[in-house]
């Protein structure tokens, strides 16, 4: 039963399998047949029979709906750009552990567990026109008018950022504290100063962690839903793809339009993956990982 | 000098990120406590009524009834799916593996919102759609993929020669599970299930899509009732999210107190070296 776990790869037991069966099962009926069935569903029109691509000419003829692809695309790439450029920043700083790293990085991760909701209520009451932000602003004489940061592009990018910027920062933490510093110490010794250091040794050395760091974030912003709503305009200058999708299945109970919607989500965010890989090909690429500081 | 300046900007940065969370957090509370407020710096009276109002208007009770329901069978369900296969991950090399990962990956990488409402639509095509049973099953989708990720290192910690020994001292494969691997995989139980927990209680894209109205989690009535903005006074709402904040808050502080997940395994594992 107990088998070795390096080695050559082998045929699994029957014991094995009664082992993964539950929770590949599980995935497989509610992942997977959704998946494809959400697919399948899209191609047949509620008021054609038969296969077609109804719903999805219909999307793209209708500027309201193909509209939305723009508006997510100027919500979530400024947030990706914003996002991984800071936290490359922060965890470049701390590379080789600063002090209280611990509380920091505890404070930094804290808005992750209380999710998104209370995020939006919480920064539409801070950074709201009546909220502390605009009055210390207006008290320190530095405006005359509040600034318009909520119900708006910019209050849906900073509930955003304070929702992808924990984990982006975390993962590339971890990557570049993984970065062998001896290569950095030579480099310093060979006479090259803090910027060369970064562009020319550490940059190719942390392109795939950043390549990923980007991937995911502007995944995950590409399907801003909640704050695209509480602190947006959605029927307006922030209706999102997913706010598409959404009034579609819940408002028009269109389930097979609300589908095909939501496979162009799918699609875009896809799209968005390919054009990353292409460019993280065209960089140069530095195999030598090293232990680094652990 | 560079160094000096750029580790002040990065303590500034740090400094700027903590007193918005501050705001944030604060505002939420004042505000809960606030009878009214306008545009001054602080509320001119305080009251404790909005937390009466919320929770008879908001029907708090039942929402957090559901809510400790979905989070404690999410977390039971989670481990059993997961625990037998993220043994056999950690102990086996089989082909197909990788692929295996990147199944079980997917839901975790995939946003929620692109897939949902496939799931949302499959749900509501079989009886249970709406109900406190999609609910779960809904949120189970990406939990098991996470305990199972969660709790592949901790069977990686426990050395194969505990196994083998207990083997060969005559022990069934029933009595090394009891045994051996149930008492050293507690702690990764604890970590995966906290993990859970947290993240079910918090996560709103889901349950809001397959949820219908009597299965609502504490987080998505309270969407809810932002939405419906201006029929509810602002302050009750803030009330709600504060009781909110203040359920994930004890579920962490709980959680840290009991947790620590390296020590245990550390130091059992230390004798066989």
């Amino acid at each position: 039963m107990i088998g070795s776990r390096r080695g050559e790869p082998r045929e699994l037991d029957l014991t094995a399998l009664l082992c993964l069966a539950p929770s590949v099962l599980y995935v497989v009926v509610l992942f997977v047949y959704p998946f494809l069935h959400g697919i399948y569903l899209s191609l047949r029109p509620v008021k054609q029979p038969g296969l077609s691509l109804a719903n999805y000419v219909a999307f793209f003829s209708d500027e309201w709906q193909y509209g939305t692809i723009w508006i997510t695309f100027t919500l979530a790439v400024p947030t990706t750009v914003i996002v991984v450029s800071t936290a490359l920043f922060l965890a470049y700083g701390m590379r080789r552990g600063i002090r209280m790293e611990r509380t920091i990085t505890t404070i930094l991760v804290l808005p992750v567990s209380l999710g998104v909701i209370l995020l939006s209520i919480g920064i539409q009451g801070f950074y709201g026109s009546r909220g502390w932000f605009n009055q210390m602003l207006i008290g320190a004489g530095l405006l005359s008018e509040p600034l318009q940061l909520t119900n708006n592009h910019t209050g849906v990018m900073l509930s955003l950022f304070m929702q992808q910027f924990p984990f982006c920062f975390l993962m590339l933490l971890g990557y570049i504290s993984g970065i062998d510093p001896t290569l950095e110490k030579s480099a310093r010794t060979l006479g090259a100063n803090s910027w060369i250091v970064f562009r020319r040794v550490m940059l190719p050395l942390m392109a795939p962690g950043i390549a990923i760091a980007v991937a995911l974030v502007f995944v995950m912003s590409f399907a801003v839903f909640p704050s695209a709503i509480l602190l947006g305009q959605p029927a307006g200058s922030t209706r999102t793809i997913a706010i598409a999708a959404y009034h579609q299945a819940f408002e028009h109970y269109d389930m097979s339009y609300a589908s095909a919607i939501a496979v162009i989500m799918g699609l875009c965010q896809l799209a968005g993956l390919v054009l990353i890989v292409l460019v993280r090909q065209r960089m140069v690429m530095a195999p030598t990982m090293g232990v680094g500081k652990r | 000098m560079r160094g000096k300046l750029w580790s002040l900007a990065l303590y500034l940065f740090v400094l700027g990120f903590i007193l918005n969370l501050l705001g944030i957090v604060t505002h939420v509370t004042v505000s809960a406590f606030a009878k009214r407020w306008f545009g001054t710096p602080l509320p001119p009276s305080f009251t404790t009524d909005w937390f009466v109002y919320a929770w008879t208007n908001f029907d708090l009770g039942r929402v957090l009834g559901v809510t400790v329901i979905v989070a404690l069978s999410v977390v039971v369900l989670a481990l059993l799916l997961a625990y037998p296969a993220a043994y056999i991950l950690a102990r086996r090399n089989f082909r197909g593996k990788t692929l295996l990962l990147l199944l079980y990956f997917l839901p975790l990488v995939i946003p929620q919102m692109t897939y949902g409402i496939s799931l949302a639509t499959t749900l509501y095509g079989w009886p249970i759609g709406g109900t406190v049973v999609a609910v779960i099953l809904a949120n189970l989708v990406p939990m098991v993929p996470l305990a199972i990720f969660v709790l592949i290192p901790f069977f990686e910690q426990i050395s194969l020669n505990l196994e083998w020994g207990a083997q060969t001292l005559g022990a069934s494969r029933l009595q090394i599970f009891r045994r051996i691997l149930l008492p050293l995989t507690v702690p990764g139980m604890l970590t995966a299930g906290v993990l859970i927990l947290v993240n079910t209680v918090s996560n709103f894209e889901l349950t809001f899509l397959v949820s219908g109205s009597g299965s609502q989690t504490l987080v998505v009535a309270l969407f809810y009732n932002v939405f419906a903005g201006g029929v509810r006074p602002v302050y009750s709402v803030d009330a709600m999210a504060l009781m909110y904040m203040a359920t994930v808050l004890v579920i962490l502080l709980v959680a840290l107190h009991f947790v620590r997940p390296t020590q245990m395994v550390f130091r059992l594992d230390q004798p066989m070296r």
